[in-house]
């Protein structure tokens, strides 16, 4: 007996609501073509999917990165200036400094080739050839001393890069800390004494500009 | 100019009436401090530049006419509130982040020009009628739409707030920079007029294993980071407007992901293009950066979610009570990428006592929230600090309960409770306590 006019309602809603609203197809946007897809879908994933036919050796890739890359990067990858550091720091991870580099943090290698391929050089991206970018890719590895420096990588060869720290990410964990209804928050008499232990001021790292700004009345 | 007409008289006249009057407050004044500008001397100043009986210009002359600004400007009184960065931060001006002066604002809206800008490589400029957003990957037809296209969909408005994963981040170890400007200030919030992310993906049709998105951006960093599907279903905005007027260059013109209550890396600026996944792509700022470091080695990814936090943006550092001891207002702000703020909870004294703030405004989801609490300074050094709870319960924790379980390497996602000290002057310091 209830089902019937519920049914009803329901069809009459779809038909008279919802259909002039909003059906999911306004016709709006035009189908992308092929040769508009292949110029901007240059993303790599881990499972390879993504990368375009190619490779370069180490020796090529030195090459290119001592042109390219080398200026803001170092020769090594040791970074110049603040400039990210790309080798090294291997064992700093749990150290009070960690030095986080290609070899030392980053879990998988087709991030390299795909920041590389879409944002490398600084201020001249998407300017290397696929070629250039599998060779660039292959030398930070062998810097990083992951591949032995007589390697090419390539795209048939790519999936089989390993990268030492992938076993050391995790999912997101959080809420860590108790929320009200572990620990309900402390409103009287909380704490006896309470002493400064650290202050800004003695380190001294905040802009000058904004001292005199701090300083008007 | 006019003549300021100033009364020598009048000013020893009303000199000498507050001072037969006020010589208990004189007195007592005195004690509090030695920089402290007295009752009386304040009187004597107001006296001499007293702005009732002074003739100002503003009173005779005419000011400028319309259009003198078509755009408009703050009054030149204004122009302290003002983006500062900090230069030793980063190793380049176009790959770098500016803060938003949260001192000098209230409610809960950022004007345009004062929202936090952070770009990896620069400002793109990008002109309208060339820009498009492309639907691919596992879609039943890749689609393009122009702007026009976009502007045809049905629009929402929504209020929502954007921080930066590394907000405060650099006070992990410590307090460091003097500023609620520099210590919270990456983070804005703007009403964002848009379209449902949804309503685009549905023209475009998503294949039953569509679980990923890649918005990319299209500046020449080539932003581009993984979305779940059921976020992007669930509430994400393409947007083209903030607070009415077209986004800013800075801010992603023409057009921007809006990712409700998430990590600002993620609302990728100058969107050009959606790929749609089965799997995360694993991009360098969801792997290399926004990950967070623990102290046995292991860092935790796909850390979305901002935690609920809040900060008292006056008194602060850089806005120190100057009006010495007596009724005071004390405000700030808070936040949550959970939900709303139930309740912000102050203490003068460094967490032995607290009492509940007063929320003003608008209680939006994943938006601000303007807290204030009022109260009668005696004059004595005073450990400010602020705790938020927001809709479903989190605490904000203190920096050491964080520490606690994330060690010091963290960067990212630093929601601590802010400590100022605001001494007997009325100036205010960023320190720890015990």
């Amino acid at each position: 007996m209830l089902k019937f006019p519920k049914t009803l309602s329901i069809v009459f809603c779809l038909s008279l609501c919802a259909t002039p609203v909003f059906a999911g197809k306004l016709n709006l946007g035009r189908e992308a073509t092929k040769a508009e897809i292949k110029a901007w879908d240059i993303d790599v994933r881990p499972d390879g999917q993504g990368l375009p036919e190619g490779k370069g050796t180490v020796e090529k890739g030195e090459q290119v990165f001592a042109e390219q890359c080398a200026a803001c990067h170092g020769d090594f990858g040791e970074g110049v200036d603040r400039w990210p550091v790309l080798a090294g720091g291997l064992g700093t991870i749990k150290s009070e400094d960690p030095v986080k580099t290609v070899g030392s943090y980053w879990p998988y290698a087709s991030t390299v080739f795909d920041y590389i391929y879409r944002a490398m050089p600084f201020g001249n991206a998407q300017s290397l050839s696929p070629d250039e970018v599998y060779a660039v890719t292959a030398y930070i590895l062998y810097l990083n001393e992951i591949v032995a420096e007589d390697f090419e990588l390539s795209k048939k060869n790519f999936t089989s890069i390993k990268m030492p720290n992938e076993k050391n990410f995790f999912a997101d964990p959080r809420p860590d800390t108790p929320s009200r209804s572990k620990k309900k928050p402390c409103m009287k008499n909380c704490k006896k004494e309470v002493k400064i232990t650290k202050r800004a001021r003695i380190i001294n790292v905040t802009p000058e500009e904004d001292k005199k700004t701090a300083a008007k009345e | 100019m006019t003549t300021k007409l100033n009364t020598p008289e009048l000013s020893r006249r009303a000199l000498l009436k507050s001072a037969a009057a006020g010589g208990v407050t004189l007195a007592a004044s005195a004690t509090v401090t030695a920089g402290a500008t007295t009752a009386a001397q304040a009187l004597e100043k107001e006296t001499k530049e007293n702005p009732i009986t002074t003739k100002q210009d503003w009173n005779q002359v005419l000011g400028d006419g319309v259009d003198a600004n078509p755009y408009g400007k703050p009054s030149e009184y204004e122009k302290n509130v003002i983006r500062r960065s900090v230069p030793w931060l980063t190793a380049s001006p176009e790959s770098s982040i500016n803060f938003t002066p949260l001192h000098e604002l209230d409610g809960i809206i950022t004007p345009n020009g004062l929202c936090f800008e952070r770009h990896h490589a620069g400002i793109a400029e990008v002109d309208p009628t060339e820009h498009r957003l492309m639907i691919n990957g596992l879609v039943d037809k890749p689609l393009v739409f122009t702007m026009e296209d976009l502007k045809r969909f049905p629009r929402t408005n929504k209020i929502y707030f954007l921080e930066c994963a590394a907000n405060s981040g650099m006070e992990w170890r410590g307090a460091q920079l003097n500023g609620c400007q520099f210590t919270h200030g990456m983070i804005h919030c703007v009403n964002y007029t848009g379209v449902l992310l949804k309503d685009i993906l549905a023209e475009a049709g998503l294949k039953t294993n569509a679980k990923w998105l890649m918005p990319e951006g299209a500046d020449a960093s080539g932003m581009n980071r993984s979305v779940p599907i059921e976020k992007a279903l669930k509430d994400c905005m393409v947007a083209f407007k903030m607070n009415g007027e077209a986004l800013r260059p800075e801010q992603g013109y023409p057009l921007r992901l809006v990712i409700p209550g998430w990590e600002g890396n993620m609302w990728v600026k100058w969107l050009r293009r959606i790929e749609v996944g089965d799997m995360p792509w694993h991009a360098r700022e969801e792997t290399s950066k926004y990950t967070d470091l623990m102290e046995n080695g292991k860092a935790r990814r796909f850390t979305w979610e901002m935690d609920c936090k809040s900060i008292i943006t006056n008194p602060s550092p850089q806005a120190p009570i100057t009006h010495g001891k007596g009724h005071t207002v004390l405000t700030g702000l808070a936040w949550s990428g959970r939900g709303t703020i139930d309740r912000v909870d102050i203490t003068l004294d460094g967490g032995k006592n607290w009492q509940k703030a007063r929320i003003d405004g608008p209680s939006l989801d994943k938006a601000l929230h303007r807290f204030y609490f009022e109260f009668e300074w005696d004059g004595r050094p005073l450990l400010l600090q602020s705790r938020a709870i927001d809709s479903t319960g989190y605490v904000q924790p203190t920096k050491d309960e964080l520490r606690e379980v994330r060690g010091t390497n963290s960067i990212y996602h630093n929601n601590g409770i802010q400590t100022w000290h605001v001494n007997g002057k009325g100036e205010a310091e960023n320190v720890e306590i015990s």
